[in-house]
């Protein structure tokens, strides 16, 4: 790989950390949405560069198949599925409020970071960045997940994760066998759309898409 | 063949539940795949009872007697929840287009866990994994109240959350099994390479997979969606939720504890034995203080789990024939308990075990069917848990793990208590109602097969069964 490459590479791990970052403070969900897709075209990116030199089809194919579920297919459906959540609604509702949330999004990042390091030496890979990058955006992707009430900023969490868990993925197991990461990305668009589906079934039969404040199903004394 | 056509009819049975007008056949179709699936399977599991493997496409379709034993608990409770779907329906009282959709998603998600037994590739397995929660979310949120809402909410993202750190544990392994020069990432490409694996990669796959694949079958703490989307969803779906889902995740945990046990720095057998223990003793006193009866045994699922767990902590071969015995009598008891809940709801319109009073002069069929569930997953004789957990405990005892099998004992019999107690509650005293509804034909019927193996399993083991138990047994080999 070049050095050029290389470089070009730190930028996308670095933006894609920041970019999932930014979606656990915003608090519109329209703009949650643009960030995931920015989320999800560095990604794309991140697999080009490590795929350009040398070639490796596997990983371009990953790109692509990204590019296509997760950037078009997925936005698609949610505005289709459940249109009044993300163009309608501005304000998110979020259990724990923005400093605090961003204070400790940094304090995951570093904790994410730090344990990756312990892997990062025990074998060669395309891209120790990767590694630290996708483990840290990992454990800020749950955070997203739990801090977010709505459905909808739910679901960006959980793919949030995912997105940085195939970030570590690319550099650890560039030749992960292709039928496979197909169906895993055939997988995602699958899981949008029983989760908006879910939602709208939510708003329909409570009129609100605030899952996370559910707690109707608990043992009683 | 045959091993292809288990699944394909599963989803042909799906495809034509979801065409218009398919609500009336709908029921009788789905039966009729299952039955022809349990054939199938049965038929599989006799071929490969001697050790062979069957490999349509070698690493990626290929199953040996261990997938042909799973293959067969999912086609038996498929089949008697097919059965049982069908009057279920009819006494909920729905309209035909839920019918047909409700059993268009059922096959569908029979189809996702018979799929897990049949790929051997890493990459695929956990792709079904992540499948069979897809496909039964909409399942559990069934009802469409509130509560069913909240309870396939709860069980999607955590089970999901589960996924996703599992698939960084697929990842993690595939790296280290790059790093040994080879690309063959089935079960038996990794246990191959597993000794020259750097431990760094192995541990953390380990801990990812173990946590990530925790959730799904519901170890403690990852376990509360189980009694919110047991209590919820409708009581065939709970028979095939906790009766062979968490089991067929279960499998592919055995699977993987195979590459991992090979490095004795990993400590697997101690790993699995703390969480199988813990969970085995929380969800003990978790039975004791259950108000709702579908969520006792969801409860009481949460405890099976853990003893398998700690079954398989052991790592001998006599350990693990205990551990796939335990699988086998949990899948059939805890779908005829299921059944005799949904009876039980059904006749008395109430989950509340408050609620529920003189059982046994409302419906004799409820009332039997709860009594011999409850005894029956408590552990009594003769019935099949009985045997299982004997097997267990001796296998602890011959390891000398003399703690491990006495917390075992303590903790199945406070649930065993646990159980009875609610259950002869429900059934003693004067009825504080009249029957709501009759019992369907249909839903007697699935409870009274699905007795069948509870008790003939408990005093008597067919040749072939005990043979195949014993090859996939020698499949985990330990």
């Amino acid at each position: 790989m070049t050095a050029l490459l290389l470089e070009l590479n730190a930028l996308v791990l670095g933006l894609f950390i920041i970019s999932t970052i930014a979606m656990t403070v915003t608090r519109q969900i329209g703009a949650c949405m643009q960030i995931f897709i920015v989320q999800s075209l560095l990604l794309a990116a991140s697999a080009f560069l490590l795929g350009a030199a040398p070639f490796s089809w596997h990983l371009f194919a990953l790109g692509c198949v990204t590019v296509a579920s997760k950037a078009v297919i997925i936005p698609w459906l949610l505005r289709r599925l459940v249109p009044g959540e993300i163009d309608r609604r501005r304000e998110l509702s979020q259990a724990i409020d923005v400093p605090t949330t961003l204070l400790i999004a940094l304090g995951l990042t570093f904790a994410g970071y730090a344990f990756a390091q312990h892997l990062v030496h025990a074998a060669d890979n395309l891209s120790p960045g990767n590694i630290s990058m996708g483990f840290a955006a990992l454990l800020v992707g749950l955070l997203l997940l739990a801090v977010r009430i709505e459905a909808v900023p739910q679901l960006l969490g959980l793919l949030a994760m995912e997105n940085a868990a195939f970030l570590a993925g690319i550099a650890i197991a560039p030749d992960f066998p292709l039928i496979a990461e197909l169906a895993i990305a055939f997988d995602v668009p699958l899981l949008a759309f029983i989760v908006a589906l879910l939602a709208r079934i939510a708003y329909r039969s409570m009129g609100t898409t605030q899952v996370g404040g559910l707690a109707s199903l608990k043992e009683r004394q | 063949m045959t091993l292809l056509a288990i699944p394909v009819i599963a989803l042909a049975a799906a495809l034509w539940c979801a065409i218009p007008r398919s609500a009336r056949a709908a029921p009788a179709v789905t039966l009729g795949a299952a039955v022809v699936a349990f054939a199938l399977s049965t038929q599989v599991l006799w071929a490969l009872r001697f050790g062979a493997t069957l490999a349509p496409a070698r690493g990626w379709v290929e199953t040996d007697a261990l997938g042909a034993f799973l293959l067969v608990l999912i086609a038996f409770v498929y089949m008697t929840a097919a059965l049982y779907s069908w009057g279920y329906l009819n006494a909920e009282g729905t309209t035909a287009r839920r019918v047909r959709l409700y059993h268009a998603n059922f096959n569908l998600f029979a189809f996702s866990m018979f799929c897990i037994p049949l790929v051997s590739e890493l990459g695929l397995v956990w792709i079904f994994v992540e499948l069979t929660t897809l496909l039964s979310v909409l399942l559990v949120s069934y009802a469409l109240t509130p509560e069913a809402v909240e309870a396939a909410w709860k069980y999607m993202i955590l089970t999901l959350l589960g996924a996703t750190t599992a698939v960084l544990g697929v990842l993690v392994l595939f790296w280290a099994l790059h790093t040994t020069g080879s690309t063959d990432f089935t079960w038996a490409g990794l246990r191959a390479a597993a000794p020259h694996m750097p431990q760094a990669l192995l541990g953390a796959a380990f801990v990812l997979l173990l946590v990530g694949y925790g959730a799904k079958i519901g170890l403690v703490p990852l376990h509360t969606w189980l009694p919110d989307a047991h209590s919820q969803a409708p009581s065939p779906v709970c028979a095939m939720l906790s009766g062979i889902e968490t089991s067929a995740v279960l499998y592919v945990l055995l699977r993987l504890r195979n590459v991992f046990a090979g490095d004795p720095a990993l400590h697997v057998g101690t790993w699995f034995a703390l969480a199988g223990l813990i969970s085995v003793g929380v969800a003990a006193l978790l039975i004791v203080q259950a108000r709702d009866y579908k969520r006792l045994f969801a409860f009481s699922t949460v405890e099976h789990m853990g003893i398998m767990l700690t079954a398989a902590s052991i790592l001998t071969p006599f350990g693990d024939t205990a551990t796939l015995w335990q699988m086998l009598a949990h899948a059939v008891t805890k779908s005829f308990c299921f059944y005799a809940a949904g009876i039980a709801v059904i006749v008395t319109g109430s989950r509340e075990i408050a609620d529920v009073r003189g059982l046994l002069g409302i419906s004799r069929v409820a009332s039997a069917g709860l009594l011999v569930g409850g005894l029956a997953i408590g552990g009594a004789p003769p019935m099949a848990v009985f045997p299982s957990e004997l097997a267990i405990v001796r296998a602890a005892l011959q390891a000398h793990g003399y703690a491990v099998a006495s917390l075992l004992v303590l903790f199945i019999v406070v649930a065993f208590f646990g159980v009875m107690w609610h259950v002869t509650s429900m059934l003693a005293g004067p009825p504080v109602t009249s029957a709501r509804h009759r019992v369907p034909v249909t839903c007697a019927l699935a409870l009274a097969v699905a007795a069948i193996p509870v008790f003939v399993l408990g005093l008597w083991i067919p040749s072939g069964l005990s043979q195949a138990l014993e090859s996939a047994a020698k499949v985990l080999g330990t």
